[in-house]
């Protein structure tokens, strides 16, 4: 039970650090700025992911009680990245393309990132 | 065997934090400045818990949470007043 237990701890922290630095060494690498944004959700996912779970079985394995704060933080960050890359990718648009750019808006006449703000003669 | 994997998940976390610093300076744009910044939290978290796991106490949970929530609402708050120019309207 106890190698048992050492053995998928150490499995998570290895694999947990290789996709962390794959993601970080990803967003050096990478040339396009849309391609970049994708290399670290893997950091955020499987990277944060495996060592929350490590953490997790250390707890019942070696500490003898259930932790469940980590759930909350992977609850947490998986709820918050989709948004924090929407944002970004709007920034993306906002800054680097024009309307010329990017493709035609399906039912629409312009895409909302470069409408002007409707509030700004106040 | 943990310890080995502990070691190894910290070197691998805190290279990936010295390439996100490495990309925040020689960023091209402000959107991949945000992301680098944003990625940095990341891996903050990451060894944050890595750090409260190998010294087996509970108390880097709750800092690893507000880290996390603070690494949301500024990425937010960045990318918002690149958008809008203001950030609550």
């Amino acid at each position: 039970m106890e190698t048992l237990a050492d053995l998928l701890i150490s499995g998570f922290l290895i694999t947990a650090g290789i996709f962390g630095i794959v993601g970080s060494y990803g967003l050096i690498k990478l040339n396009d700025p849309m391609s970049r944004l994708h290399a670290p959700t893997k950091a955020t996912t499987l990277g944060v992911g495996g060592v929350l779970l490590a953490s997790m079985l250390h707890a019942i394995a070696f500490e003898g009680h259930l932790s469940l704060h980590e759930l909350m933080i992977t609850l947490f960050l998986f709820l918050t990245a989709p948004i924090t890359a929407h944002f970004i990718a709007k920034v993306h648009i906002h800054q680097r393309e024009s309307k010329d750019s990017l493709p035609e808006p399906c039912g629409d006449s312009s895409w909302a990132t470069h409408d002007l703000p409707e509030d700004s003669d106040q | 065997m943990i310890a080995a994997a502990t070691t190894f998940a910290f070197v691998c976390f805190a290279a990936a934090i010295l390439m996100n610093l490495w990309k925040v300076i020689t960023a091209g744009n402000v959107a991949d400045r945000i992301l680098a910044l944003d990625t940095m939290f990341i891996n903050a978290i990451a060894l944050m818990i890595l750090y409260g796991m190998s010294q087996g106490t509970e108390i880097f949970f709750e800092a690893a949470m507000i880290i996390a929530m603070l690494g949301f609402v500024s990425t937010v708050a960045y990318a918002r007043f690149i958008l809008r120019g203001n950030i609550i309207e």
